[in-house]
C-alpha cells in the first residue's frame, strides 16, 4: 500500500450559530499521495472550499470539525491549536486563495510578505529570506523581481497578485499545496497560464497539489484524481480519464453534460434543473433525490450507499439490490 | 460562496474557545441596554414633566439653619450652601437639562436639515464651495469654545445657551443629511420620480425625507445628549442657566468648593448628567442598530 | 506625494481662510455694538467712541477684516483690553501649559485605547469584551467636570495623595508639574480613551475578517504576529483619521479641565476673557486653536498617506 500524505476520513463540518447548529460538510473522505492532484469539484456552495479551509485549520467563525480526521503524514492535525498549526501551515502545507486582490495586505510589500514566510519557518537573515523572497518572485515568473519586490500590491495585477501568492506559498517547499479556485478571479488568459504555473512548480517541487475548482475544463488537464462533490457529501471519487469516460452519478453526469464542447454546435448547454438545498432542508436520503431524473422510492427514504463500479459513486442507482430488482443502469455518455 | 449563513467571519482556530458567550447573548444584552436606557429616559421625562409634584420641597426656598446637611431621610440628597433640598433641585433641574437638549438639537435640526437636503439634491457649487468648506471651517472650532464664545457675545442665559448650542451642533446635521441625500438621489425610485415630472421640492420632502429619517432620529438622539452635556458645561462656566434656577451644571460648579464639608453637592448632579447622558446614549445606539440589520 | 500634499496645503489655506472669516464674523457682526459689548453697558459713550476708533470699528467691514488678518500675518492678534499687553505674548505663555496637558491626556488616552481595544476585539463576546464595551460607554459619556470633581474628591480630600489643582512649569519642577497633571489629564484624556478603543474595538474586529488576515494564518504565522503585524496597522487606519477629527473637541475639553483643576493654559485664558469680555483674547485664542486643529488634521493627512501606500499613488496615477 503506498503510504498517502494526506488523508481524510469521516469529515463532518458543521457551523454554530444563533439558531443552534447547521452541519455542512457530512462524511467526506479522501486521501493524496505524495506527487499528486486531486481535484474536489461541485457547484458553489457544496462544501468543497470548506473542506481545504478544515485542513488547514481556517474555517470561518462559528465552523468547527465535529467528527473524523484529517491525517497529514500520519499525524491528525484537525484538533491541533493555532500555535500547532501555525508549524505546519505555510511550511508543510501551503494555501492560495480565489481573490489574489483582496489576499495580500495592501500595507506591506509584496516583498515583505513573501520573506516574512521564511521568517516565520526557518532560521534566517532577514538578507537571506528578501533574497530569497527575490527569486521565488523570478521563480514564478515575474519580470524584474528586484523591483516588484518592494511595491504594493495595488500596484500589481491581479495575475501578478496571483503568482506572488504562489511564491509566497511555496518559498518553504511544502509538501502539499492546496488551491482554493485559484484561476476564478481572474482574467480567462491569465487563468491557463497561472494554472500552468501551479502544474509546472508542482512537479519541480515533488509536491502534491489538492485543487478546488468548479470547472471541469480544469480538472480534466490537471487532476490525477477527482472528487465530485454535492451538497457537502462526496458523491462520485475516480481517477480523472475514468471519471470522463464513465461518469456513473446522475450528478457527475450533469456536470460533464454542461461543459461547452468546441467541436460541437449545441444550441443550448444542458443543465441541471433545481437548485441545491439548504443545508437547514436536506433530503432525507440522497442529497441529489430533489434534482436527479433518475430518483427512486429509495432515493428519498435512505442514505446510498458506496457503490464500487471500477471506482467509487454514492448511488442507489449501482447498489445490488437495485440491479437485481431490475432497474436500469444508468450509462449514457 | 457558502451557504448564506456561513458568511465568512473572523478566522476562528481550531482550539475550542473558552468562555465565549455566544452572539446571540450579546445581542440580547444590547437590547435589554437598550431598553434600559429607554426606560431611564422614560423616568427621567417623568421627572421633569412632574417635578412640581414629585419634588419635596421648593427647589430655590433657602434656609439657613438647613445648609449644608449631608444625605438623610428628610433630604435624600442633602443640602446645598443655601440649605435648598438638593432632591428637589436636581427634579427641577431635570427639566432644564431636559429642555435645553431637546430645543437646542431641535433648533439645529431646523437648520441644519433643510440646507443639507438642499445641498446635497442640488448639489453645485453653492454646495461644495459654501455649505461644505463653512461646516469644514466650523468643525475646527471646538464646539465648546464656540458655544462658549456665542453664548458670551449674547449674554449668559438659558436661552441663549441653548441657542448657541444649536448653531454650534448645525453642521452634524448639514454633513449627516447631505450625505444620506447624496447617496438616496442615485437610487432608481428618485430618477422615477423625476421622471414622471415631480418637483423637486415635493421630491425631496415626500420621497427622499422619509428614507433618511432613521439616521436623522439616530443622530438627533445621540445630539440631545451631548447638547445636555454643552450646557451643563456653558452652566459648570456660569455661561448658562443663571441663578436661582436649578441647572445641574451651576449646581455641580457651586459644589466644587465645598467637596470637603459637603461633597453630595457635586457628586448627585454630576451623577444624573452622567446617568441621563449615557442612557441616551444607549437608547441611540439601540435605535441605530435597530434600523441597521446589518449591524450584529 | 509631493502633489497629495500640495494639494493638501492648498485646501488647508482655504480652510484656514475660512476660519479666520467665522472669528471675525463671530466676534464683530454679532448684532450690538463691538465697542458696548467689550466694554459693557456701563462705559460711557465717550469712552465707546475712543474704543470705535482705535479699533477701527467705523470703517467698513471688509476693511476691517483685511486690517485683522493683515495683522494677523505679521504675528499681531490685537492687544488685551485689560492690560494691553500683545494677545500673542499671553498665548505664547499659555500655549506650553495647555501643550502639556493635551499630550499627556493624549499619551493616557492612546495607552489605555490601544490595548483594551486590542483585547477586546481578539476576545469578543468574552467577559472582558464586556467590561471594555461599559466602560466605552461610561467614558463617552461621562461629563469631565464630574470625572474632575471625583478624582479631586478621592485622591485630594479623602485619600490626600494629590494636589486638588495648581500648576508647575514643566522647565522648573518637572516632577511636580506631572503629577499636578495626573488628574488633568485622566480628566480630559478618558473620553478621548473611550472613543478610540470604541474605534478600533470595531475596526479591527472588521480588518479580523479580511482575506490577508486569513493569507496570515495561512502562511504558518502566530496570533500574535498576525495581530500585531498585519490586522493593527491596518485597523490603525481610521482610528487615526478619527483622533484628527476628534482633536477639536479634545481641545475644548481642555477648557473644562484647566476650569476645574486651575491649569492656567489656554482654555482657562478663554474662560477668563469672556467672563472679563476681552474680546482681543478670545479672537486671538480661538483662531489659534481652530489653526491647530486645521493643521493637526493636515498632518494627520500626510501621516495616512504614509502609512497607506494606496493613497500616496493616489491623486496623479488612479
Amino acid at each position: 500500500m503506498v503510504k498517502d500524505l494526506l488523508s481524510v476520513r469521516h469529515l463532518n463540518v458543521g457551523f454554530d450559530h444563533q439558531f443552534g447548529h447547521t452541519a455542512v460538510i457530512d462524511d467526506v473522505s479522501f486521501s493524496i499521495e505524495k506527487g499528486e492532484t486531486l481535484c474536489i469539484v461541485g457547484e458553489s456552495g457544496c462544501g468543497k472550499s470548506l473542506t481545504s479551509l478544515s485542513i488547514m485549520g481556517l474555517l470561518p467563525k462559528g465552523g468547527r470539525i465535529t467528527d473524523g480526521k484529517i491525517l497529514f503524514q500520519d499525524h491528525d492535525i484537525s484538533h491541533k491549536t493555532t500555535k500547532e498549526l501555525s508549524k505546519i501551515r505555510g511550511k508543510e502545507i501551503s494555501m492560495i486563495f480565489q481573490e489574489p486582490m483582496t489576499a495580500l495586505n495592501p500595507l506591506h510589500t509584496v516583498g515583505h510578505q513573501i520573506a516574512e514566510v521564511l521568517l516565520a519557518h526557518e532560521k534566517v537573515s532577514r538578507n537571506e529570506a528578501n533574497q530569497k523572497a527575490v527569486e521565488m518572485l523570478k521563480l514564478v515568473g515575474i519580470p524584474s523581481p528586484e523591483k516588484r519586490f518592494k511595491q504594493y500590491p495595488h500596484e500589481l495585477s491581479g495575475g501578478m497578485r496571483q503568482r506572488v501568492m504562489i511564491a509566497m506559498a511555496l518559498i518553504c517547499k511544502p509538501d502539499l499545496l492546496i488551491a482554493d479556485e485559484p484561476t476564478t478571479a481572474l482574467d480567462v488568459t491569465i487563468q491557463a497560464q497561472i494554472l500552468e504555473l501551479i502544474q509546472e512548480l508542482k512537479n519541480k517541487f515533488g509536491m502534491s497539489l489538492l485543487l478546488i475548482t468548479h470547472d471541469l475544463g480544469v480538472v480534466s488537464e490537471t487532476a490525477d484524481k477527482v472528487i465530485v462533490m454535492y451538497a457537502g457529501q462526496v458523491v462520485e471519487s475516480s481517477e480523472t480519464k475514468e471519471l470522463f469516460t464513465h461518469p456513473k452519478h446522475p450528478y457527475t453526469q450533469g456536470l460533464i453534460k454542461s461543459i461547452p464542447k468546441m467541436d460541437e454546435d449545441e444550441e443550448e448547454l444542458a443543465t441541471i434543473k433545481g437548485t441545491v438545498p439548504s443545508p437547514d432542508e436536506m433530503p432525507e436520503g440522497c442529497r441529489f433525490v430533489t434534482r436527479c431524473p433518475f430518483a427512486k422510492d429509495i432515493c428519498h427514504q435512505k442514505k446510498p450507499p458506496i457503490v464500487n463500479v471500477g471506482h467509487e459513486v454514492h448511488c442507489w442507482l449501482y447498489s445490488d439490490d437495485n440491479v437485481k430488482g431490475g432497474i436500469p443502469l444508468v450509462d449514457n455518455v | 460562496m457558502e451557504q448564506p449563513q456561513l458568511k465568512a467571519g473572523p478566522i476562528t482556530f481550531s482550539k475550542p474557545s473558552k468562555k465565549v458567550v455566544s452572539r446571540r447573548s450579546s445581542k440580547i444584552l444590547k437590547h435589554k441596554l437598550a431598553l434600559m436606557g429607554g426606560i431611564f429616559v422614560a423616568v427621567l421625562i417623568l421627572l421633569a414633566v412632574f417635578a412640581p409634584l414629585i419634588a419635596p420641597y421648593s427647589p430655590i426656598r433657602q434656609s439657613y439653619a438647613e445648609a449644608l446637611k449631608p444625605p438623610s431621610s428628610a433630604h435624600w440628597f442633602g443640602t446645598d450652601t443655601l440649605g435648598r433640598d438638593l432632591f428637589s433641585r436636581i427634579i427641577f433641574g431635570a427639566q432644564v437639562s431636559l429642555k435645553a437638549g431637546l430645543i437646542s438639537v431641535g433648533l439645529a435640526l431646523l437648520i441644519g436639515v433643510p440646507l443639507g437636503m438642499i445641498s446635497g439634491y442640488f448639489r453645485g457649487l453653492w454646495d461644495d464651495l459654501i455649505i461644505m468648506r463653512v461646516t469644514d471651517a466650523m468643525l475646527a472650532f471646538p464646539s465648546l469654545i464656540l458655544a462658549l464664545t456665542l453664548a458670551a457675545v449674547l449674554g449668559p442665559s438659558l436661552n441663549h445657551a441653548m441657542i448657541a448650542i444649536g448653531l454650534v451642533f448645525t453642521p452634524n446635521f448639514i454633513r449627516l443629511v447631505r450625505g444620506e441625500v447624496l447617496a438616496q438621489r442615485e437610487r432608481e425610485y428618485v430618477t422615477a420620480a423625476k421622471a414622471s415630472g415631480l418637483k423637486n421640492v415635493h421630491i425631496m420632502i415626500r420621497h427622499i425625507f422619509p428614507n433618511i429619517l432613521g439616521p436623522i432620529i439616530v443622530q438627533a438622539t445621540l445630539n440631545v445628549a451631548a447638547a445636555i452635556i454643552a450646557e451643563a458645561s456653558l452652566s459648570y462656566l456660569g455661561l448658562g442657566t443663571q441663578l436661582p434656577t436649578p441647572s445641574w451644571g451651576a449646581m455641580l460648579a457651586e459644589g466644587q468648593g465645598y467637596l470637603q464639608q459637603a461633597p453630595w453637592i457635586s457628586i448627585f448632579p454630576g451623577l444624573f448628567i452622567f446617568v441621563a447622558v449615557i442612557s441616551i446614549n444607549v437608547f441611540g445606539d439601540g435605535i441605530r442598530d435597530w434600523l441597521d440589520p446589518k449591524i450584529k | 506625494m509631493l502633489y497629495y500634499i500640495a494639494r493638501r496645503l492648498v485646501l488647508m489655506i482655504g480652510i484656514l481662510f475660512l476660519v479666520s472669516v467665522l472669528v471675525f464674523v463671530l466676534i464683530n457682526v454679532i448684532p450690538g455694538d463691538p465697542a458696548t459689548l467689550m466694554l459693557g453697558q456701563e462705559a460711557t459713550a465717550g469712552a465707546r467712541a475712543a474704543l470705535r476708533q482705535s479699533l477701527g470699528l467705523n470703517d467698513p467691514l471688509y476693511i476691517q477684516y483685511l486690517h485683522w488678518v493683515g495683522g494677523v500675518l505679521h504675528g499681531n492678534l490685537g492687544y488685551s483690553l485689560a492690560d494691553h499687553t500683545p494677545v500673542m505674548s499671553i498665548l505664547l505663555n499659555k500655549i506650553p501649559v495647555t501643550l502639556e496637558l493635551t499630550i499627556l491626556s493624549f499619551l493616557i488616552a492612546v495607552a489605555i485605547a490601544i490595548p483594551v481595544g486590542i483585547i477586546s476585539a481578539i476576545r469578543k463576546g468574552t467577559a472582558w469584551d464586556y467590561v471594555t464595551t461599559v466602560f466605552a460607554l461610561s467614558g463617552v459619556s461621562i461629563p469631565a467636570f464630574w470625572l474632575g470633581i471625583l478624582l479631586i474628591y478621592l485622591f485630594s480630600v479623602t485619600l490626600g495623595w494629590l494636589p486638588p489643582s495648581g500648576y508647575v512649569s514643566l522647565t522648573d519642577n518637572p516632577v511636580k508639574s506631572i503629577v499636578l497633571m495626573i488628574m488633568p489629564s485622566i480628566s480630559l484624556g478618558i473620553r478621548l480613551s473611550a472613543q478610540l478603543t470604541r474605534m478600533l474595538r470595531s475596526s479591527l474586529l472588521e480588518v479580523m475578517e479580511a482575506d490577508y488576515i486569513r493569507t496570515g494564518y495561512a502562511k504558518g504565522l502566530m496570533e500574535k504576529a498576525v495581530v500585531f503585524k498585519h490586522a493593527l496597522r491596518n485597523a490603525m487606519l481610521p482610528v487615526l483619521t478619527v483622533s484628527g477629527l476628534e482633536l477639536s473637541a479634545f481641545l475644548g475639553g481642555a477648557v473644562i479641565t484647566e476650569t476645574i483643576f486651575a491649569v492656567p493654559g489656554l482654555g482657562q485664558l478663554i474662560v477668563n476673557a469672556i467672563l472679563t469680555r476681552d474680546f482681543p483674547i478670545v479672537q486671538g485664542a480661538i483662531l489659534f486653536i481652530a489653526f491647530a486643529v486645521v493643521f493637526v488634521n493636515f498632518l494627520v493627512d500626510i501621516a495616512y498617506s504614509l502609512l497607506d501606500p494606496r493613497i500616496s499613488l493616489g491623486g496623479a496615477s488612479k
